[in-house]
């Protein structure tokens, strides 16, 4: 039988081994990273709402607290989205007649809730809460980011599995003084390592602990 | 050799339709059949998941048997003095100055003078709660008006819960009383800071 490949072929041969290992490793590497995509994760992407609500204006113009409105952020696992009449406290005095308001008018009028986009939105299999995070120091703005400057809700962090992780890993660099868990204007100061560590000890937050699977996948 | 081709490209079919599989499951992994708080659900003809008590009807250890404790009146007057079950210190104190900065001071200011930002910006002003009429006001007149509004402020009972109420009308006398305080009785080293 005569040959069917030329001799001055053979380097496909040995060039598709070596193209081979390169599509399998770039696909594994593709597959690997497309969570860490802002586009994926939806980091920095503002959303359709039904109202332009702006934080920015509402906690650095106005001075609200977060629990303000997300009253049940210490107490549950679910920070809370207020009810619009939480908005009406307010509105049914201040910018009565303005358009960009009138879903929310609606709503109080019509006893129908707003329909929000959720912006930070975890898997079902993963059980978050919000009560314990605060209650041991651990801030607003460490995961939603400076959000007393979004004039739009955005996404400050992917909150994939390995971002968590970080955290849980090492508490000491993110932990703050209970008092200033709702203080948006609070940076790690230059020896939070140091007094992390104190507040980790001090708030009594088991680190090796922290990484167990049953601690957010009951 | 063709037929090994064809379980090459067999093999390959089937690996490409479990990769595409494996996202399906993830996503319905991410997204399970359950609702999560305020979910919109198309069961219940108002669209929310969460019932709320069926009228006429109370949920276990929520009797509201205590009028002093939740209506703020002693037989149908307005309480004098705190309920039993509220006991007074420090800790209630700044349990009340911290709720009092969160849902009072945006209209009421941090020292009560009614001059807050949200009133800075158009609200119509609250009456300052150092005029005479309101430090002689009963404290049960605090509890009550967070509980069911008064004028324009709305109820902040389904914001503030019972207990910090409490606490937040004590941290309002306490502001009463910092503005009025006898110089004498002030310990010497605040005396030393005024002028």
């Amino acid at each position: 039988m005569a040959q069917v490949f030329h001799r001055s072929i053979n380097w496909v041969a040995k060039f598709s081994i070596i193209a081979i290992l390169g599509l399998v490793g770039g696909l594994f590497s593709v597959l690997l990273n497309i969570n860490r995509l802002d586009y994926v994760s939806g980091v920095g992407v503002a959303r359709d709402q039904p109202v332009p609500f702006s934080h920015k204006h509402h906690v650095t113009g106005m001075g609200l607290d977060c629990r303000y409105c997300h009253t049940s952020v210490e107490t549950s696992a679910f920070a809370g989205i207020p009810p619009v009449e939480t908005c009406m406290t307010c509105h049914s005095l201040i910018w009565t007649e303005a358009p960009l308001l009138e879903p929310v008018r609606a709503a109080f009028r019509d006893d129908v809730p707003l329909q929000w986009t959720r912006v930070h939105d975890l898997p079902d299999f993963v059980y978050f809460k919000h009560n314990i995070h605060v209650s041991k120091g651990i801030g607003c703005t460490t995961c939603h980011g400076a959000v007393d400057q979004m004039p739009l809700m955005k996404k400050a962090e992917t909150l994939n599995m390995e971002w968590c992780l970080s955290c849980h890993r090492n508490p000491a660099q993110f932990i703050r003084p209970r008092d200033r868990v709702f203080d948006v204007n609070w940076t790690p100061p230059a020896d939070q390592e140091l007094r992390g560590q104190q507040l980790v000890k001090d708030y009594n937050v088991r680190v090796s602990q922290l990484t167990d699977c049953s601690v957010c996948h009951l | 050799m063709n037929r090994a081709l064809m379980h090459v490209i067999q093999l390959m079919v089937l690996c490409g339709a479990l990769l595409v599989s494996g996202c399906d499951l993830r996503q319905r992994m991410y997204d399970q059949p359950k609702y999560e708080a305020h979910e919109a659900t198309t069961f219940f003809d108002n669209g929310l998941t969460s019932r709320g008590p069926i009228e006429g009807t109370i949920a276990r250890g929520q009797l509201r048997l205590d009028a002093h404790l939740f209506t703020g009146k002693v037989n149908g007057e307005l309480a004098t003095v705190l309920p039993p079950s509220i006991p007074f210190g420090k800790d209630l104190l700044e349990r009340g100055h911290e709720r009092f900065d969160i849902y009072c001071s945006p209209c009421h200011g941090r020292t009560g003078e009614g001059n807050g930002m949200i009133v800075q910006r158009g609200l119509k002003q609250p009456p300052s709660f150092h005029e005479a009429r309101l430090r002689e006001a009963a404290i049960g007149h605090y509890f009550e008006v967070m509980t069911n509004g008064f004028g324009a402020m709305y109820s902040y009972a389904s914001r503030v819960p019972v207990e910090d109420r409490w606490a937040i009308a004590a941290y309002v006398r306490a502001l009463q009383f910092s503005q009025r305080a006898d110089f004498d009785k002030l310990p010497a080293q605040d005396q030393g800071q005024l002028p």
